[in-house]
C-alpha cells in the first residue's frame, strides 16, 4: 500500500481544520476593520478605543491579577446559580412530567412565577440578601430554573407513546422505562433547556454584578465606568461574548457526546 | 428447508450466514407454539362496539391471518390476544399459564429505539433476562436469524426501513415466544422488501414452531403465508377459509390467486350488502 492510500481522504485536503478555523473569521475581521477605523481616526477612541488599547488595558489587568479574580469569581457565581436552579428546574419538570398529581399542584403556580420577569426582584433581593453572594446565586438560580424545568417536561411529554407501549409490552419496570426509554427521549429537549439557561444565567449576572455587587466582571465594568476607563469596559464585553461561546461549546460537546444516536450529530 | 430461485440476494446471504450452532440450538429446545381459544370476546370504545362477540380456536403453531377493512376490529382483537388492551367481555386462554415473554406482538412501526444500538435493541425483547449472562449471545443469534448481525453495533436511524423492521422480528423472536401476533408488520414497506419479509416471517415460523397471528389487509399476503385466512366484518367474524396449498408455496400460482379472489369477493360483497 502506498503512503498516499493510508490517508483518510478527508484530512488529505485539510477540511477538518479549516471547519475549525472558518467560524472564528467574521469576527478577525470585524477587529481589524476597527483597529483600522481607530487608527485612522475614523472612530475616536473616547467613544470607542482600539482594539489594540483594549488588549493592552487587558494585559495590565492580567497582571495585576485583577481581570483572573474578578473572571473566576463570576465564573463561580454562574456556575453554582446554573447547578441549583438547573436541579431543582430539571428535578420539577421529571416530577411533573411523570406525575399527573405533581403537575396538577404545582404546574399553575410555577406557570404563574415565571411570567414575573427575574430581574423585576432585584430590589426585593437586595433588601433581602443585602449585596451578598446568595443574592446573585438566587437570581441565577431562578433565570435558569424556567428554561429548564420547561424542557425538560416537554421532552418528557412528547416522549413517543409507541415506544412506551413497546417498554410496557417487554415487561420493563417503572425505573427501567425511565432510564431507557423517557429520560433518553427527553434529552434533546433537555439540552435545549440547557442552552437557553446558559444565555439567561450569562445575563442575570452580569445585571446583578453591575446593581449590588463588590467583585466580578460586572462590577468591574461598573467601576471602570466610573473612572471613565472605556477600554476596560469594552473589554468587559469582550469577555462577556467569549464566556457565552464557552458555554455553548461546553454545552454542544456535552450534546454530541450523549446524542450520538441522532441524525443531527452523526458524522457522515 | 424450501429453496426458491427467484430469492433476493440478501435473503441468500442471510441463509448462508445461519451457523451449524444455530440451527441445533433450535432442536434442542423446539419452541412449541400455544393453542388460543377466544370466547364470546367483545370490546366497545365508548358507544362504538368494535368486536360484537368473536369465538375462535387456533390450534398450537397455526399460521392465521385476519383480514378485513379498516375499521372492521382486526386490529382490536390482536391487542387484545397481545393483552395491550382490556377485554370488555368473554375469554381468551392459552391453553396453560402463558409467561409475558411467551406472547410478543410486531406492529408496523418497527418502534426500536433510537438512542440503543441494534443489538441492545435486541436484547430489549428477553424481558426480566435481560440482566442474564447470555443476553448477549442470544440478543446476536436473533439478530442472525433476521441476517443482520453484521449491523449489531449500527444505530438504528442508519438503517434502511426493511431493516428496521427485521430488528424488530429479532426482538420480538429472541425471547422464543410461542404466540407471535403482527399488526401490518409490512404495511409500510415497500413491494419488493415486502416479499422478502414474507419469505422471512414464514421461514422463522417454520424453524420455531409458534403460533402465528398476523393482522393484513393484503389478501394475498395473507393467503400466500397463512394456514387459514380469517374475515372479520362489523366485529364478528365472517369467514373461515383454509389454505390448502402446499409450502413453499408458489406465488401467484392458480390455486393461491383463486383462493384470493373468492375472499377478496366475500370482503367486496358486504360492500354491496350495506
Amino acid at each position: 500500500m502506498s503512503l498516499i492510500d493510508s490517508i483518510p481522504l478527508r484530512r488529505s485536503f485539510g477540511l477538518p481544520r479549516a471547519d475549525g478555523l472558518i467560524q472564528w473569521i467574521v469576527p478577525l475581521v470585524i477587529i481589524v476593520i476597527w483597529q483600522i477605523a481607530s487608527v485612522i481616526g475614523l472612530v475616536p477612541t473616547r467613544v470607542l478605543p482600539a482594539p489594540s488599547d483594549v488588549a493592552l488595558a487587558g494585559w495590565k489587568l492580567l497582571l495585576s491579577g485583577e481581570l483572573v479574580r474578578n473572571i473566576w469569581v463570576s465564573f463561580w457565581r454562574a456556575s453554582i446559580g446554573f447547578l441549583i436552579g438547573g436541579s431543582i428546574g430539571f428535578a420539577f419538570g421529571l416530577a411533573n412530567g411523570l406525575s399527573q398529581l405533581s403537575a396538577k399542584l404545582t404546574d399553575t403556580t410555577l406557570q404563574m412565577v415565571r411570567n414575573v420577569p427575574h430581574l423585576a426582584l432585584i430590589p426585593l433581593v437586595i433588601l433581602w440578601f443585602g449585596i451578598d453572594e446568595s443574592a446573585k446565586l438566587f437570581l441565577v438560580a431562578l433565570g435558569v430554573f424556567f428554561p429548564i424545568y420547561l424542557n425538560t417536561l416537554h421532552g418528557i411529554r412528547t416522549v413517543d407513546p409507541q415506544l412506551i407501549e413497546m417498554g410496557r409490552i417487554y415487561g420493563m419496570s417503572d425505573g427501567e422505562l425511565f432510564r431507557r426509554v423517557i429520560f433518553p427521549g427527553a434529552l434533546p429537549s433537555i439540552f435545549v433547556g440547557i442552552r437557553f439557561a446558559l444565555g439567561i444565567m450569562w445575563l442575570t449576572l452580569i445585571v446583578a454584578e453591575t446593581i449590588a455587587a463588590s467583585s466580578g466582571l460586572g462590577y468591574m465594568a461598573m467601576q471602570a465606568r466610573e473612572f471613565m476607563l472605556i477600554d476596560v469596559v469594552v473589554l468587559s464585553i469582550l469577555i462577556y461574548a467569549l464566556l457565552g461561546k464557552l458555554a455553548d461549546t461546553a454545552s454542544h460537546l456535552l450534546e454530541r457526546l450523549t446524542l450520538a444516536w441522532h441524525p443531527a450529530f452523526q458524522k457522515r | 428447508m424450501q429453496t426458491a430461485l427467484l430469492l433476493p440476494e440478501t435473503e441468500r446471504n442471510e441463509r448462508a450466514r445461519i451457523t451449524p450452532q444455530a440451527r441445533r440450538r433450535r432442536e434442542d429446545r423446539p419452541a412449541l407454539g400455544l393453542p388460543l381459544t377466544i370466547r364470546n370476546l367483545r370490546k366497545s370504545f365508548g358507544d362504538n362496539e368494535v368486536l360484537r362477540g368473536i369465538d375462535l380456536h387456533i390450534p398450537a403453531g397455526q399460521f392465521v391471518a385476519i383480514v378485513g377493512k379498516s375499521g372492521c376490529g382486526k386490529s382490536t382483537l390482536l391487542r387484545l390476544i397481545a393483552g395491550l388492551d382490556k377485554i370488555d367481555a368473554g375469554a381468551i386462554s392459552f391453553g396453560e399459564a402463558a409467561r409475558p415473554e411467551d406472547i410478543r406482538v410486531m406492529f408496523q412501526e418497527p418502534r426500536l429505539l433510537p438512542w440503543a444500538r441494534v443489538l441492545s435493541n435486541v436484547e430489549v425483547g428477553l424481558g426480566r433476562d435481560r440482566a442474564s449472562q447470555d443476553a448477549h449471545p442470544r440478543a446476536e443469534h436473533a439478530l442472525t436469524e433476521v441476517g443482520l448481525a453484521d449491523k449489531r453495533d449500527q444505530w438504528p436511524s442508519v438503517l434502511s426501513g426493511g431493516q428496521k423492521q427485521r430488528v424488530a422480528l429479532a426482538r420480538a423472536l429472541v425471547s422464543q415466544p410461542r404466540v407471535l401476533a403482527f399488526d401490518e408488520p409490512l404495511g409500510a414497506l415497500d413491494a419488493l422488501t415486502r416479499i422478502s419479509m414474507q419469505r422471512l416471517l414464514e421461514r422463522v415460523w417454520r424453524d420455531q414452531g409458534f403460533t402465528a397471528i398476523l393482522v393484513t389487509h393484503d389478501v394475498a399476503e395473507a393467503v400466500a403465508l397463512a394456514d387459514r385466512v380469517l374475515v372479520i366484518e362489523e366485529g364478528r367474524i365472517a369467514h373461515d377459509a383454509t389454505v390448502n396449498a402446499p409450502r413453499p408455496r408458489e406465488r401467484g400460482s392458480v390455486e393461491l390467486a383463486g383462493l384470493e379472489g373468492s375472499i377478496l369477493r366475500h370482503l367486496l360483497s358486504a360492500d354491496d350488502r350495506t
